[in-house]
């Protein structure tokens, strides 16, 4: 297969393997010694793993100190991981602490400046150039995701929408009269549009718009595949925290064989989730991330809770940077249920299988005398929709025939009126559990 | 002489039967004849009305699930054994019927069954056949 290949910083993208561990095992160390000067919560952990960043030989030597988790910034929060003094800080973010207090993260000059250089990176990957309209439809504000993509879109020279979220139909104004040719949001968000677009009667190849950066929440290959169909566009992945540094930690080229993870910027290591050993190469199993490079806001051995694997080939793109899979869920929306560990993702690669179903779902979770109960309820529309009962129930049967083979657990399908579950223009909730264990 | 009929999916919720009935009300559609098939979580409502054009408009403004199929209305005598002829000509030719509802016309002497089958050409074709008239489409939406 050819296609284009953009690189935008071809010197650390395609630093041999050796090369990228030198550098690594370097700011490895200048980090550690940063962290043990400056941030007490490190200190502490140091001084009770009985390891000190001097001990330090080699990149392997990483996993005797111990994890940086969510519960850390919650318990240091607001600034207190912070490693500069405010002075220094130029730039506040935080994510959206669903649950208890929000985190919040710090960026130096300098960290604003590799935050763009690496979304720059991702997003040349994905095929933008200067001449694209980059439609920003993520929210403007704490979350870091509208901010990084602008700054990275004006290092590379594309003209910049910032459109922000919601408000659909403006969106799609703006989309036909600006010209924008490539559009960043959360894939759910994406085919909300695409499914405004069909109600207006608007075609999307009228529109100039050719590749899409979706990220922040993990979506399937099929979902890819309808993106791309239904938009017209091509469809790229990328990925981020605001706690690593938002997005620009890793995102997909064009032949979409994984995200390039930054490892000149961050180490990546893949855990087993239950025990915290660290996971042969190959292994799918939790994302561990630490900064190289950041001043503001270092990180070691940060729990990501994404669920993914990394593959240390080099890719046919050229970039010899390790690419990791889409994410599988995350460890905190893994349910269990009936003692299986079942992703929202399986359920929703299912549902686009068969044919014509729309990923508008909602896992509703209960527990009745002692026994976990799962129900999918689907929303209807008229590709599944059959005025014969005997086809509507086979359909279902059907639904709930491979539901049970994928996810090894029995699940009840439900049919719902369209638009009865809750939309939401950013992130889509796909869980509901009833159990109160 | 095939009719026009509106199957809409509606969840088992109370009120939901009365709202579809309020759109229609509302926009002077009337309902000529209609059927619910009905389980636990969901049913199909299939109605016959004067309007299927203007009706599908309206219900899928308010974002039901909304399709149209075709069904043949053939009078049947109101009276013991009327409907049973008619069966043994299908049966007799291998028609499938998918189902059926009725309703007496307002005179009294003739009942209306709705009938969808797997294959409707076949099935006028065998009761044309054998004499059975089936009624035109303005009769039924002008019942």
């Amino acid at each position: 297969m050819s296609l284009p290949v953009n690189i935008w910083n071809r010197d650390a993208e395609c630093l041999p393997r050796e090369a990228i561990r030198q550098l690594q095992l370097k700011r490895l160390q200048e980090t550690l010694s940063l962290v043990a000067s400056k941030v007490p919560c490190y200190q502490a952990k140091f001084k009770d793993s009985g390891f000190q960043p001097a001990d330090l030989q080699s990149l392997e030597d990483l996993r005797h100190l111990p994890f940086t988790t969510k519960e850390d910034l919650r318990m240091n929060y607001p600034y207190g991981m912070f490693a500069v003094p405010m002075r220094e800080v130029v730039r506040i973010h935080s994510s959206s602490g669903t649950t208890g207090k929000p985190t919040v993260v710090g960026y130096t000059k300098a960290d604003i400046k590799t935050w763009t250089e690496l979304v720059a990176r991702f997003m040349t990957a994905a095929g933008v150039t200067r001449e694209d309209i980059v439609h920003i439809a993520f929210g403007y504000g704490l979350f870091t995701g509208a901010f990084g993509l602008h700054y990275g879109s004006e290092a590379i020279g594309a003209s910049v929408i910032p459109m922000s979220g919601g408000n659909t139909d403006k969106q799609l104004m703006i989309m036909q009269d600006y010209r924008s040719s490539a559009l960043v949001c959360t894939p759910s968000y994406g085919l909300t549009l695409a499914d405004r677009m069909e109600k207006q009667g608007i075609d999307p190849r009228s529109l100039a718009l050719r590749v899409g950066l979706f990220g922040a929440e993990p979506w399937s290959e099929q979902m890819r595949r309808e993106l791309e169909q239904r938009l017209g566009i091509i469809a790229t992945d990328n990925y981020g925290l605001s706690e690593i540094m938002g997005p620009g930690v890793a995102g997909e080229c064009l032949f979409k064989q994984g995200m390039h993870l930054a490892e000149d910027h961050f180490l990546a290591e893949i855990i087993d989730p239950d025990t915290g050993a660290v996971l042969p190469e190959g292994s799918v199993g939790e994302l561990v991330l630490t900064s190289l490079t950041k001043q503001a806001f270092p990180m070691i051995r940060y729990r990501t809770r994404d669920i993914t694997r990394l593959d240390y080939t080099v890719c046919e793109c050229g970039r010899t940077l390790a690419r990791m899979e889409k994410t599988r869920g995350r460890t905190d929306d893994m349910l269990i249920i009936k003692g299986v560990n079942v992703f929202p993702t399986q359920i929703e690669e299912v549902l686009f299988q068969i044919e014509g179903c729309e990923p508008h779902y909602q896992l509703i979770v209960d527990r009745e005398n002692n026994m976990d109960s799962l129900e999918i309820q689907v929303e209807v529309n008229e590709n599944i929709f059959f005025d014969e009962m005997k086809q509507q129930r086979q359909f279902v049967v059907q639904a709930e025939k491979r539901l049970a083979t994928v996810l090894g657990v029995s699940a009840k399908v439900k049919l719902v009126e369209p638009e009865s579950i809750k939309r939401h223009e950013g992130k889509a909730v796909r869980v509901i559990d009833r159990r109160q264990l | 002489m095939k009719v026009e009929q509106i199957s809409i999916f509606i969840e088992n919720k109370s009120g939901r039967l009365a709202e579809i009935t309020a759109i229609l009300g509302k926009a002077g559609i009337n309902i000529r004849a209609l059927s619910l098939a009905d389980t636990s979580d969901f049913g199909i409502l299939r109605l016959i009305v004067d309007d299927s054009e203007k009706a599908l408009k309206v219900l899928k403004e308010q974002r039901f699930t909304v399709s149209i199929t075709n069904v043949i209305g053939v009078a049947v005598p109101d009276t013991p054994g009327g409907l049973t002829s008619i069966l043994q000509i299908l049966d007799n030719n291998s028609v499938n019927v998918e189902y059926m509802y009725a309703f007496v016309e307002r005179s009294g002497d003739n009942a209306v069954i709705i009938f969808r089958f797997d294959n409707i050409d076949e099935a006028i074709a065998a009761l044309t056949k054998n004499g059975i008239k089936i009624l035109p489409s303005e009769h039924i939406t002008s019942i």
